[in-house]
């Protein structure tokens, strides 16, 4: 049963809803975002109709800033920035940022707890036909392995500019990470967003699916073909990867007994792995992790890919029975 | 500015004494680096004791001071020496340095220490932050100055030059780099290991004002800095000319003393050399 509370969108499973990239909602959060607050600016390496900076770029010209293709100093001039009160947002492709300028982010931004937000466009696989050099993989596991970082991944368009919100208003640094496809929009205005709280898409308990980022669509629908075959599955979005909801991933495994994390991530060190550490220390049950296992993406059409890699809507079926089986 | 002579033998004192001081500290920590910390004396004395900077040991967050950016962060002992002279923390704390629990960390970590605005090691980290903090001080149309203290080995760094190009598009007239231009980085001399010269040329093809100074001529540096002040619409850089370990006969241009703490032994040795000026003046102990 979809979580009525949490006022999703009633047309989550119609063929025909709404899909918009979140990276749209990112550059429409940041013009909010900028509007409420003069101390925002925007940074961007070349590429900020991509990342949608550009949209900032236009409503404040003057607090825009164009790095060129130079994303380690990006990071560090956004450093020295925030040290002076602005509030700096970085955007590029996630393989960049966090992927180039990992050493920058960890001292001069993390050590220092810089208020600086940094946002990696153009994750997972389903970036499509760029191939795998553009296909952000790992920047979930190289960023919450720093301390002071939040890292957050947003499941649509909406959340994502909700999540850009409170990012703007969150004191310290925050990763946030979006695809680049035009995703099913699940929520609405009204769904609740707050940083570090998970959200019970669907009650079930059979199986809990945790999943992050759009992929979260394929495991609703994934749950809803498993209630025709009587398995009731909680589908839950983990979209704060740190800190993690720990309460609500922790009474899901007591419920379920069972665990399937879904994202569009190498599965070591991703959100399942997050997930699994806290399972581990807390209340061990049997987990499938939906991800990429350790390879690279290719070239594609992004849900040839997503189905050739093993993160489409059967695939996460076939986990949710292996793992209902593994459950002593 | 006009020094007088008794304003300029106090800056030298001063410089001995920080020089004591970074001697003490490492022989206390048993590791550290020697000759960088040494060979900055005579900046960071003309930048904390002549009164060029503005900065307030009482209040060390003060929102229009002149930001002082360590990109070099393993000489830092120089830096928390000079600190802890200029007020900012008390000084027996300098002998914490690289202790457990201490706010002088092994390289400097910002926000637990007055006076350390950044968290730098990794080389060249510091060059785009200072030249952040001086495009947001330029939109704000605040006045004050940023300073960068950046070694000559980190100018082998690809961010370096991110930066450096960074900076001169913008004309950030607001910013100044010291660079400690010593000639050793930890393999050997720059020039062996991978050569930066001209360095000059250099900077001045990315859009700089470049002048070049003896680091150890406190009246220099203050000239330097004063008509760094004066430039319009350009970055500045002070190359300084630097002798690594200066002060220290028998560290003064031995790359192996780059980064290397002095033993009890040498360490004695060493502040009685500083304290008696190379053996120019007659020692107390003596």
């Amino acid at each position: 049963m979809i979580n009525k509370n949490l006022k999703l969108n009633p047309k989550i499973f119609d063929p025909d809803v709404e899909q918009k990239p979140t990276r749209d909602g990112y550059g429409e959060g940041l013009v909010l975002a900028g509007q409420k607050d003069s101390r925002v600016v925007a940074l961007c390496a070349d590429i900020s109709d991509s990342t949608r900076s550009a949209m900032f770029q236009k409503a404040f010209p003057d607090r825009f800033v164009e790095t060129g293709i130079a994303e380690q100093n990006m990071m560090g001039l956004a450093a020295g920035m925030a040290m002076a009160g602005k509030i700096p947002f970085v955007s590029t492709y996630a393989v960049f940022c966090p992927g180039r300028n990992w050493d920058q982010l960890r001292v001069s931004v993390c050590y220092s707890n810089a208020n600086v937000k940094i946002t990696g466009a153009h994750a997972g696989v389903s970036v499509g036909p760029d191939g795998a050099t553009h296909q952000g993989l790992e920047d979930i596991a190289i960023t919450r392995c720093i301390p002071n970082l939040v890292v957050i991944a947003p499941c649509d368009a909406i959340e994502t500019k909700k999540a850009t919100l409170a990012a703007a208003e969150y004191v310290g640094p925050v990763y946030l990470r979006f695809a680049r496809e035009k995703t099913p929009i699940m929520t609405t205005e009204d769904t609740p967003f707050e940083i570090g709280k998970a959200l019970v898409f669907r009650e079930g308990k059979d199986v809990a699916i945790i999943g992050c980022g759009p992929l979260l669509h394929n495991a609703l629908l994934a749950a809803e073909e498993l209630a025709k075959e009587g398995i009731e599955a909680m589908v839950i979005n983990n979209h704060t990867i740190k800190p993690m909801d720990k309460k609500t991933i922790i009474e899901a495994a007591k419920k379920c007994g069972a665990i399937v994390t879904v994202e569009d991530h190498q599965v070591m060190g991703g959100m399942g792995s997050a997930v699994a550490e806290v399972l581990a220390e807390n209340f061990p049950v049997p987990i499938e992790f939906i991800g990429m296992k350790d390879k690279f993406g290719e070239s594609g059409d992004p849900n040839e890919l997503i189905e050739a890699f093993g993160m489409g809507k059967n695939a996460i079926k076939e986990a949710a029975k292996k793992v209902i089986q593994r459950k002593k | 500015m006009l020094i007088t002579d008794k304003k300029l033998k106090e800056l030298n004192e001063m410089a001995a004494q920080l020089r004591c001081d970074v001697i003490e500290m490492l022989l206390e920590a048993k590791s550290g680096h020697s000759a960088g910390p040494l060979g900055m004396a005579d900046v960071f004395t003309a930048l904390y004791f002549s009164g060029i900077l503005n900065v307030d040991p009482k209040n060390p967050n003060w929102e229009d001071r002149d930001r002082v950016i360590l990109s070099n962060g393993h000489i830092c002992p120089i830096h928390y020496a000079a600190l802890a002279r200029a007020g900012f923390f008390p000084v027996e704390e300098l002998k914490t340095l690289r202790k457990f629990g201490s706010r002088l960390q092994g390289h400097p970590h910002a926000g637990i220490l007055p006076g350390i605005d950044n968290s730098s090691g990794p080389l060249s980290q510091g060059s785009s932050i200072a030249v952040g903090l001086a495009y947001a001080a330029k939109m704000d149309h605040k006045k004050w100055q940023v300073y960068c203290i950046a070694g000559d080995g980190e100018q082998q760094e690809g961010q370096t030059w991110e930066a450096a190009m960074f900076a001169g598009k913008h004309k950030l007239d607001n910013l100044t780099f010291l660079m400690d231009r010593n000639n050793i980085q930890i393999d050997g001399f720059t020039e062996d290991v991978m050569p930066l010269e001209p360095l000059k040329e250099k900077y001045e093809a990315f859009g700089w004002h470049v002048l070049e100074i003896d680091g150890h001529n406190i009246p220099a540096i203050i000239d330097a800095i004063e008509h760094a002040k004066s430039i319009y619409e350009e970055p500045v850089m002070i190359i300084c000319h630097t002798i690594p370990g200066k002060g220290v006969d028998f560290m003064e241009w031995k790359p192996e003393w780059h980064g290397k703490a002095p033993n009890q032994e040498e360490a004695l040795k060493a502040l009685k050399e500083l304290r008696t000026l190379q053996g120019r003046i007659s020692s107390e102990a003596e």
